[in-house]
């Protein structure tokens, strides 16, 4: 096997199963843990959780994203982008076809393409962002640049492998690694954010709607 | 970048002298007990799932009233205490110590505002609360702060009021409103009332008005209640704020004991935030209970019943320009907000609201135990709420309505320092103004 079968076939695998693995384990052990907190389960509530999954995830749905509408525009493309593009691009699904017969639609070429490079200047808008606003520096660790650099590296070489900027195939590896990279960050550090929002979110939105009777955004 | 001022040194013996006993063993002990024994998913989830964004810093009066100095953003406290004792296991010395005290004591009110700015909801003020719950575990706290819970745990009440001035206070508000209203009897003990009613430690001693206002209030709607002579007639809570809490179980069981043993079918209290937070949520949270085994209901829900129901009727309108303070506990903490304004409307002609209103007011930089850290603190507190200052300025008013103790207090501080030129009120002293006293009861 050479190193792009590696990437391709057992590394795949692993970052897959480990990430999917990670996420149960982290979700599983909240939960489990949640039951010593006396209150987290009585005060919960569908209805209040969703009301304010609701308005946070609407872009200007919160009092907060309306101050700040930049930091609110640039972090929904950015979300939406990172989220979507890996699952609709057509070299990856082609690849899901390939591997396994799996086939779904998928968005035009030019359309991935502006959305990887939407990523690539979000990530550069936050790290900006870490650097001149005193309130971020204040509270950025070497961590945060580097959990940055996890989530750019992919949608950077990938964009420079589709456009065959550099050399193709070891950019084509890396892009590879760097998502395998990413996959495997996201239950294992801070990245977490992305299942932990809807329950830190519902719990409050329950807690200030179902027993405090106020709004929460 | 910009550079913001160290903070200035203060002394307080609670902190200063307090670090001198302790050893490295203890200190570890004591938060690696915090945090894995006592606290489970939401401290771990929290502290995982923040993203080091900045997003919560605005929300913060402490921030804003210092041109967004970083140490006041509500992450940066918890970086400067939380995160750091778990970055190093428990393993900080004991002026690391001090310093969390002091920001954690008196640099955060535990307001929640910040709760609705943070994009996660994450409970900055529960993870400073749990902060203040390690200082307390050590003994360093600030010294009045821990005065008014040693008098808690001694006396059942926040002031050291001894049983027989308590007395001795209401028979004094019973006689000054027995020349102002028939029958204006503050009955004590009597088993079977509808209402109970508490107050807090403070009321008999410096605001004793207060329980006469009240008495007048419920003679004049025709209530039945009572209050008790005894312990439990405090609802106030300071231990809740100082971290000890199992004092501040003690309180609020005694409390509920005596609404239970009165056989009365609500609780009343007077015009205090921090009093209904522990009372309807930190006391029985931490005594495994859902909910208080007696309804509660804050003073101002009371007001709007009986102004609502037509069983107090308004005569006349308070005519100055009038604008009010949410308290915290009371707003965010019970959604009130439209209450106090539906009472506020009824009994002022001029009633100026603020920007921002509702669970979106700032705090009154009092609350959530920092006044009680007494006059070392005061100029942090005031330097803090420079905002408050100019929201009150813009709505050109001449009375400010708090009905809450801490905010009354802490927002009198403001008006003398920021030169305001307003004076500030409870409602209770207000709705006397405007009630109308029925022939029957006229003296
Ligand atoms: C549905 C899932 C997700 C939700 C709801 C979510 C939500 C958030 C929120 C609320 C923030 C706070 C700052 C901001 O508004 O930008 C944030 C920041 C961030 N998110 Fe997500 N996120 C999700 C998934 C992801 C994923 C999958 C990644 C990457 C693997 C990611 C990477 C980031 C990064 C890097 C930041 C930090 C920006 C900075 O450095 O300031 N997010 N996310
Ligand atoms: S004072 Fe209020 S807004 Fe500021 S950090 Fe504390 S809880 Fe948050
Ligand atoms: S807004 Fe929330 S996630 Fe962002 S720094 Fe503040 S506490 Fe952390």
């Amino acid at each position: 096997m050479d190193l792009y079968e590696i990437v391709r076939g057992p590394l795949a695998w692993a970052a897959l199963l480990l990430f999917v693995l990670g996420t149960a384990y982290r979700i599983v052990s909240m939960l489990i843990e949640a039951r010593r907190d006396k209150v987290v389960y009585p005060y919960l509530s569908l209805k209040y959780g969703l009301r304010s999954l609701m308005h946070w995830l609407i872009p200007f749905g919160s009092v907060n994203m309306r101050k700040r509408p930049v930091m609110t525009v640039v972090s929904f493309a950015f979300h939406i982008c990172l989220l979507v593009t890996p699952v609709f691009l057509l070299a990856h699904i082609i690849l899901w076809d390939e591997s396994w017969g799996l086939q779904w639609w998928s968005l035009p070429e030019a359309v991935t393409d502006v959305m990887s490079v939407l990523v690539v200047g979000a990530c550069a808008f936050f790290l900006i962002r870490r650097i001149v606003a005193p309130e971020v520096q204040n509270v950025t660790f070497l961590s945060d640049y580097v959990l940055l650099a996890v989530v750019v590296l992919p949608f950077l070489t990938g964009f420079l492998a589709y456009h065959q900027l550099g050399p193709y195939r070891p950019m084509l590896i890396l892009h590879i690694l760097a998502g395998e990279i990413m996959l495997v960050a996201i239950p294992f550090s801070r990245l977490s954010h992305m299942f932990f929002f809807f329950f830190t979110r519902a719990y409050m939105g329950s807690e200030f709607g179902k027993v405090r009777n106020a709004r929460d955004w | 970048m910009a550079t913001f001022p160290e903070r200035e040194p203060v002394e307080d013996i609670g902190l200063d002298e307090t670090i001198k006993k302790l050893t490295p063993e203890r200190i570890e002990k004591t938060i690696l007990k915090v945090l894995n024994e006592e606290s489970a998913a939401r401290l771990k989830v929290y502290v995982n799932t923040c993203v080091h964004c900045g997003l919560c810093s605005n929300a913060c009066h402490f921030y804003n009233s210092h041109d967004g100095d970083v140490k006041y953003a509500p992450v940066s406290k918890v970086k400067d205490t939380l995160w750091e004792m778990i970055r190093k296991k428990g393993r900080v010395d004991g002026e690391f110590i001090r310093k969390a005290s002091r920001i954690a004591f008196t640099e955060c009110n535990v307001c929640r505002r910040c709760s609705m700015y943070c994009p996660f909801g994450i409970d900055l003020a529960y993870l400073i609360l749990t902060v203040r719950r390690i200082c307390h575990l050590l003994g360093v706290v600030p010294q009045y702060l821990q005065d008014t819970v040693n008098s808690h745990a001694a006396t059942l009440n926040q002031m050291w009021v001894k049983p027989d001035e308590w007395i001795d206070t209401l028979q004094w508000q019973e006689e000054e409103q027995l020349d102002e209203v028939v029958g204006a009897r503050i009955p004590l003990d009597r088993e079977g009332a509808e209402i109970m009613y508490s107050v807090i430690g403070p009321e008999p001693k410096f605001l004793p008005q207060l329980i006469g206002h009240m008495d007048q209030i419920m003679t004049v709607a025709g209530m039945s209640w009572t209050v008790p002579s005894l312990d439990g007639w405090d609802n106030s809570n300071m231990a809740m704020y100082s971290g000890d809490f199992e004092i501040m179980a003690r309180v609020e069981r005694k409390h509920y004991d005596k609404a239970l043993e009165l056989k009365v079918k609500k609780i009343v209290m007077g015009e205090c935030g921090h009093a209904f937070r522990g009372a309807a949520y930190d006391g029985p949270k931490w005594l495994g209970w859902l909910r208080p085994p007696v309804p509660l209901i804050h003073a101002v829900e009371f007001y709007y019943d009986l102004i609502h129901s037509g069983r107090l009727k308004i005569v006349k309108k308070y005519e100055e320009p009038i604008t009010l303070q949410d308290p915290c506990n009371i707003v965010r903490g019970k959604g009130l907000g439209n209450k106090l304004r539906y009472i506020m409307n009824a009994t002022c002609s001029d009633f100026r609201d603020v920007e921002p209103r509702f669970e979106h007011n700032y705090c009154c930089c009092a609350g959530g135990g920092v006044i009680n850290c007494g006059p070392p603190w005061k100029t942090t507190r005031v330097n803090g709420n420079r905002v408050k200052a100019e929201q009150f300025r813009a709505t050109e008013a001449k009375v400010i309505v708090t009905p809450c103790h801490n905010c009354h207090s802490g927002i009198e501080d403001i008006v003398s320092n920021y030169k305001l030129d307003m004076h500030v009120k409870f409602f209770c002293e207000i709705l006397v103004e405007c009630i109308e006293i029925p022939e029957s009861l006229k003296v």
